[in-house]
């Protein structure tokens, strides 16, 4: 958060300090940009500037596989506790860490259900079989040969933010409620040509993916999609896909619940009708409180979160700060999100970072001058089919606190006037 | 509720056989049928593709208390993991219990869940009358089949669940221009 207290001629858009989205374009760039040297102009007693040491020694030399710095180690996913069958759990991004819109690869949130197979790709296999005119295996390396497409994009679990149905908010960061989602620049192999080249039977209407893993996660998807833009994934933001997001091959269906996006692939079947696995029947289905439930609920909906400020960080008194945070819609593009400062009362539009593109995260941001007084924020986003992100208050009226999944309210951050961040719901 | 306005333009339209893509290099090598069988262990409601075996819940009950009962508890009860039996008539309530009986709209499911994952320490190392049994043992401390009902590949599909009719399908085609 970059803290300046020389803007006060800037004049506010919305309630409680939030300021035109244009300052960051043009002085902002200006007056933000020199926010250290401003505040160490302030601090007149700063103590003389000394050498580093880095600069009288050496560094060490050029290395195989990069490192981070050990000084950001304690950048970590996070886990919400151990479950009593280790693989069956999930570690998310922790957003509130990371800045523009893609999630670094030892970061990318992971869920398994019996854990993360370690699989050779000399031995991999994938077969596409079934309601097709050829039943063809292919290996890794033919795969590789296929013409490549590449998108950013992001994942998100449909389980992402469960958390949110408690009654009472739960205290954690941005990216402990809501960081079972992340973007990244995924490469494969369109699923189109795969399926042409098998030839797929007048009655085949859907297709079980199948993963290599001890959980055999399986998930029916509609045909239609698969020809739309599906992809089995073989990079994920330039290298080969990490084991625990499906090495050596995923499929990947740009905007649809992460769990359908089977890890470890190994098996597309064309079928008629959908399989009904347990994941998609037993889990991974939306119990209404009128005691039905809805299923194939695929796309993810319009939803967004401030990460800056956000929960568990604490403000570094009043003054300027940028409001910084990510947004994203299963349907398309991110066509605007507007912020609040004064719990929802008035909202101001947020700029949008470029790239803003189909089905991946956009990040948003927005000036705001904090009094030091307490404060609400909250983030709004709608998607370019209209879709905007709901109120907590709206979603829970509509489906009930036994949905589960796809929840994607407004999130609400309280700042208190000792600058500590918290979860509220408004 | 699911209520996302799709992006109507954005939908590659297609015809299920004759979907245009790009042409590909053809590295697939073809395989029969029969040299996938290994593999092919997904079972839709249908039941096709069951194997051969079968099984009454007095079989399943004694395979359940030694390889299940661990993590399932005593006749299904749960913990540490999911309760299997129970929970009827709890799905207006606010706490719904979610189990095989109360809950799953399709038996064949649960044969396809059990060869394929459980015992969660050991999957894919039951025997199809095992399995079987297993089934009929769940289906039975549900209340959905008798005691002595033999599952196997003809009457396990034709097994109804209590809750089939109380999903809703949230997805719809997109339509052909
Ligand atoms: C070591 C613990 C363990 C053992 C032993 C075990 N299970 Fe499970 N079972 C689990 C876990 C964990 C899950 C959830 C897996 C997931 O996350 O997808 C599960 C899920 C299930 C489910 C799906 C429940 C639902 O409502 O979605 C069924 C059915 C099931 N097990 C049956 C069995 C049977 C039958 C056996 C014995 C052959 C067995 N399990 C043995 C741990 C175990």
């Amino acid at each position: 958060m970059k803290k300046d207290l020389s803007s006060d001629a800037l004049e506010p858009v919305a309630g409680n300090g939030l300021l035109h989205r244009r300052l960051f374009l043009t002085q902002g760039a200006a007056v933000l940009g020199s926010g250290v040297a401003l505040m160490t102009a302030r601090n007149a007693s700063a103590a003389p500037l000394e050498v580093p040491a880095t600069m009288k020694t050496p560094g060490v030399p050029a290395s195989g596989y990069g490192e981070r710095s050990r000084f950001e180690s304690k950048v970590q996913r996070i886990t919400n506790g151990a479950p009593p069958t280790p693989g069956t759990g999930g570690s998310r991004t922790p957003l509130e860490y990371l800045e523009g819109i893609i999630t670094p690869n030892p970061l990318h949130f992971e869920r398994h259900h019996n854990g993360v197979p370690d699989i050779d790709p000399e031995q991999h296999r994938v077969l596409i079989h079934g309601l097709v005119e050829r039943p063809l295996v292919f290996s890794l390396d033919a795969l590789s040969r296929y013409p490549l497409v590449s998108r950013i994009q992001f994942l998100e679990c449909s389980g992402n933010s469960a958390g949110m149905n408690t009654p009472e908010p739960a205290q954690q960061g941005a990216g402990g409620l809501h960081g079972l989602v992340s973007c990244a620049n995924w490469t494969g192999v369109p699923l189109s040509i795969l399926l042409q080249e098998a030839g797929v039977k007048p009655e085949g209407k859907w297709l079980l993916a199948e993963g290599a893993d001890a959980a055999g996660m399986s998930r029916s998807v509609p045909l239609a999609k698969a020809y739309d833009d599906a992809i089995l994934a073989l990079y994920q933001n330039g290298e080969r896909i990490r084991p625990s997001n499906g090495y050596p091959v995923r499929l990947f269906l740009p905007g649809y619940e992460g769990n359908m996006n089977v890890k470890w692939l190994r098996r597309i079947k064309i079928t008629a009708e959908p399989t009904m696995t347990k994941d998609e029947t037993s889990k991974y289905t939306d119990l209404l409180p009128n005691g039905r439930a809805e299923m194939f609920t695929f796309p993810m909906g319009v939803k967004s979160v401030i990460t800056s400020p956000s929960g568990t960080q604490k403000m570094q008194g009043a003054g300027l700060y940028q409001i910084s945070g990510v947004a994203w819609s299963g349907t398309g593009k991110i066509r605007r999100v507007d912020v609040s400062a004064d719990r929802g009362k008035t909202w101001a539009q947020a700029k949008l970072d470029e790239p803003v593109l189909s089905k991946a995260i956009a990040r948003f941001r927005l000036p705001w001058r904090w009094d030091g007084s307490p404060s609400v924020l909250m983030s709004r986003a709608t998607d370019e089919a209209g879709n905007v992100q709901p109120t907590r208050a709206k979603l829970m009226a509509d489906r009930g606190p036994n949905y589960r999944y796809h929840y994607n309210a407004i999130q609400s951050w309280n700042v208190t006037a000792a600058g500590e961040i918290g979860n509220v719901y408004v | 509720m699911s209520t996302c306005k799709p992006m109507v333009a954005a939908f590659v339209l297609f015809a299920s056989a004759g979907a245009v893509a790009q042409e590909g290099p053809h590295l697939g090598v073809p395989v029969s049928p029969a040299d996938v069988a290994a593999w092919d262990i997904s079972i839709g409601p249908s039941g096709a593709g069951l194997p051969q075996g079968s099984g009454n819940a007095s079989a399943g009950a004694s395979v359940y208390n030694t390889k299940c009962i661990a993590c399932h508890g005593e006749k299904g009860v749960g913990k540490p993991s999911d309760q299997l039996v129970g929970g009827n008539g709890t799905l207006h309530d606010a706490a719904p219990v979610r189990t095989v009986g109360s809950y799953w709209p399709y038996a064949t499911t649960l044969f396809d869940y059990i060869r394929r994952a459980m015992p969660w320490p050991q999957p894919q190392s039951l025997t199809p009358d095992e399995i079987y049994s297993l089934t009929a043992y769940l289906l039975f401390l549900n209340g959905v089949v008798g005691e002595t009902d033999v599952m196997n590949a003809t009457t396990l599909p034709k097994v109804v669940m209590p809750n089939r009719d109380n999903f809703d399908v949230a997805y719809h085609e997109p339509r052909r221009r």
